[in-house]
């Protein structure tokens, strides 16, 4: 993929909205990195936004792989959010359907199909929903193929959900739930930050061998834009990347939370501070070696995320870096997160963690 | 009770127009009439009441001004959210109002509601606010929520109503546990648990009939069928759409839910019946409006002929008019004037709630636990900034 398509990210439908903006990352900054380019296409793609790229690869999934099949509440019209558009009528209502409102016997239903050697592509309408199916999905789904020895598994289950906030969302339509499911071995959790990004990761999702967890950044399905490659192409699993060098400090997020991230870095390097930014991708099993040899070269971290702070994934990130670095860490590991509240329906901005409170950290953790 | 409802909404400048109006050509008559219902209720294993509704001329009026309110205020609600104004998910229940309506003129507020998020009705009928109903919606102070809750969470606990829950069908088994305590302390009252169709197809739903059968409690469980879980037709999604016999071991009972009438009289003989004999599903056949929520135009799904048919043949508020009209107990003139007055009282409680300030920021971080026992605030570095707060 051409650099300079790389830097055609623009933000789309900024009047108005403009906090958030698609973040692919600085192409020079990838390539000297050696970050998945190879694994890219090399065809030219068009500027889509993020659900069109998540409909892109269902559209894939479902043309390369007979036997996959798409299926949650209103997908077979498009879905709330216009990921499933177009689906139904190219593969058919034996394929692309809609479920009654019952998440549970969605999950269920799902690892069944799943356990037949399908690729079972499972929506979860919202992330907020998925408690209803955390048994399913705990117990059924993650420990298949541990309890039965190998003998059976789910690894063709992917179920996809929107997560986060989206400036008033409110209660229900904004939650994080990502750490819950990263607690749970056998699952993998997979969330991307771009179109592109989402388009191969979510095909290497569908085709891994393991239960995907996939949430989807729904405050960018219509306000991230990026070319993405027409084709079929999978990012891989388990592999963070480097999206920005830096020297002073390393800053790790996922999701929609990396464009905040960037903003940061941009106004830190206003003040001469030299951050390097990393996104994770995939949560469980999460790539260790590439945020070590990021912390052992700026000696600080900084993980951020919008779930609260407490019991959050940056938690565990910590713990393992500050085991991994201790000798080479030069200040505590810093972490701006979500408060320890549910999600508030007024004063989201208060809860969220910001670009200002992540520019506030990175300085009183460069200044340690 | 009807009237109760009128007197607790009305502040005393309206109530006195009210009656000067009264005076002049509308019937505040409280003898008995009685009105055939619809079309006959539909039962399962159970004797379903009689078609024929007593009321009065002083109830019917009620009915048409307590139905035409929440329609404005769905209405204007509409509005609102659309200037932005109203944050957050919102889902109206314009065309519904029979159901709450009737509903609450068959029981008393020592009876206990639970709905799910389509609720800002409901708080109208359990003697709810406009200016609270409104404030919430706009996230203000004054909000029956204090403004935390939003459109989704509405609650008065003064008139048990236990609210508004995010999650599809999970209020159900909440109604099943109120009811078990109603009966534990020998109160001879019921619960109420409202769901809509799509929610009669999760898995809660039969653990809640299960249990509540189980132990006989005073559950009404009433199945608000719009016929639309969100996008899906009731079709689509429900192997059996007769909600009212998905109890199997329990009895149901079909219910013209765009009948206010009928409605009353159902929800008389479900409490009598919990009562005495526990569980039972009510299966109000009704209709939406409106999309599921803001942000379903509700038009993808359903043709606009269906919509307006059914305003035109079945709206419950046209179907109170004519029943007013028919039996002269108001002329047309007394009743537009009647809308007319509503939509500004709709207009002053708007403008009132806009007056309410935002939430205090330290609600933030209150009720999270008593006394926000252990929570802990952090600024962006937490070496410099460390606040318990209260």
């Amino acid at each position: 993929m051409a650099a300079k398509s790389l830097r055609e990210i623009r933000i789309a439908a900024a009047a108005g909205i403009g906090r958030r903006r698609c973040f692919s990352g600085d192409a020079a900054a990838a390539a000297a990195a050696g970050v998945a380019e190879g694994k890219v296409g090399g065809g030219a793609g068009k500027e889509v936004n993020l659900f069109t790229a998540i409909n892109q690869a269902l559209h894939i999934a479902l043309d390369t792989d007979p036997r996959s099949y798409v299926f949650g509440e209103d997908v077979g019209f498009g879905g709330v959010f216009r990921c499933t558009t177009g689906l139904a009528d190219r593969f058919g209502r034996n394929r692309v359907f809609n479920t009654p409102l019952c998440e549970q016997g969605i999950a269920g239903f799902a690892v069944g199909l799943a356990a037949m050697g399908n690729r079972a592509i499972a929506e979860i309408q919202f992330a907020d929903y998925i408690f209803p199916a955390f048994d399913q999905i705990v117990n059924e789904a993650a420990k298949f193929r541990y309890r039965s020895g190998n003998e059976f598994n789910c690894g063709g289950l992917t179920i996809r959900s929107p997560y986060g906030a989206v400036g008033h969302g409110g209660h229900y339509h904004s939650q994080s739930p990502e750490a819950f499911f990263c607690h749970v071995p056998g699952l993998k959790v997979i969330i991307p930050r771009s179109p592109r990004e989402a388009k191969g990761l979510l095909l290497a999702s569908i085709r891994d061998p393991n239960p995907v967890v996939f949430f989807e950044p729904k405050w960018l399905y219509r306000l991230a834009v990026e070319e993405v490659p027409e084709e079929d192409y999978m990012l891989p699993l388990s592999e963070a990347e480097v999206i920005r060098k830096g020297s002073d400090i390393t800053l790790i997020g996922w999701g929609a939370q990396l464009a905040v991230l960037e903003e940061a870095c941009e106004d830190a390097a206003k003040d001469g501070i030299s951050c390097e930014l990393i996104d994770l991708r995939t949560l469980i099993p999460w790539d260790k070696e590439t945020v070590e040899a990021s912390v052992s070269k700026t000696g600080k971290l900084l993980v951020s995320h919008e779930a609260p702070i407490t019991g959050g994934f940056g938690a565990e990130i910590a713990a393992s870096i500050t085991e991994r670095c201790f000798q080479r860490l030069e200040a505590p590991v810093a972490r701006v997160c979500g408060l320890d509240t549910p999600f508030p329906l007024v004063y989201e901005t208060f809860y969220m963690p910001t670009k200002n409170k992540v520019l506030d950290a990175i300085k009183a953790t460069v200044n340690y | 009770m009807a009237a109760a409802i009128l007197l607790r909404r009305v502040p005393p400048a309206r109530a006195q127009a009210t009656a000067l109006i009264a005076a002049r050509s509308i019937s505040d008559s409280t003898a008995p009439l009685t009105i055939e219902t619809s079309v006959p209720f539909t039962s399962h294993i159970v004797d379903p009441p009689s078609r024929d509704v007593t009321t009065t001329p002083a109830e019917l009026l009620t009915f048409f001004r307590d139905m035409s309110v929440m329609r404005r205020m769905e209405i204007a609600a509409d509005s609102l959210y659309k200037a932005k104004l109203i944050r957050g998910f919102c889902h109206l229940y314009d065309g519904q109002e029979a159901v709450a309506v009737g509903m609450e003129a068959a029981i008393t507020r020592s009876d206990s509601i639970i709905t799910a998020y389509r609720d800002h009705c409901t708080y109208l009928a359990r003697g709810g606010d406009l200016v609270s109903a409104f404030a919430e919606l706009m996230g203000r102070q004054a909000g029956c929520s204090r403004g935390k809750g939003g459109s989704m969470h509405f609650y008065k606990k003064d008139a048990n109503f236990y609210g508004g829950h995010g999650i599809v069908g999970a209020q159900v088994p909440l109604g099943c546990g109120l009811a078990f305590a109603q009966k534990y302390r020998k109160e001879e009252t019921a619960t109420f648990a409202l769901y809509g169709d799509g929610a009669a197809n999760q898995g809660q739903l039969f653990e809640a009939l299960n249990i509540s059968a189980l132990w006989k409690l005073p559950a009404i469980l009433v199945c608000e069928n719009n016929h639309y879980g969100m996008g899906t037709a009731e079709w689509r999604a429900a192997k059996s759409p007769a909600y009212y016999k998905r109890g199997d071991y329990v009895p149901g009972l079909k219910v013209d839910g765009m009948d206010v009438l009928a409605v009353k009289q159902a929800c008389k003989f479900a409490k009598e019946h919990a009562i005495a004999n526990g569980p039972i599903v009510l299966e109000m056949d009704t209709y939406r409006y409106h999309g599921h929520s803001m942000s379903d135009p509700g038009s993808t799904y359903r043709t606009r002929d269906e919509i307006s048919g059914v305003r035109q043949e079945r709206d419950p508020i046209e179907r109170v008019r004519k029943l007013i009209l028919a039996h002269d107990l108001a002329t047309a003139a007394d009743l537009k004037d009647m809308e007319k007055e509503i939509r500004k009282e709709v207009d002053d409680a708007i403008a009132k709630a806009k007056e309410s300030p935002m939430p205090d920021t330290s609600e933030l971080f209150t009720n999270v636990y008593v006394k926000g026992f252990g929570v802990e605030s952090f600024g962006a570095d937490r070496k410099e900034l460390r606040a318990t707060l209260p």
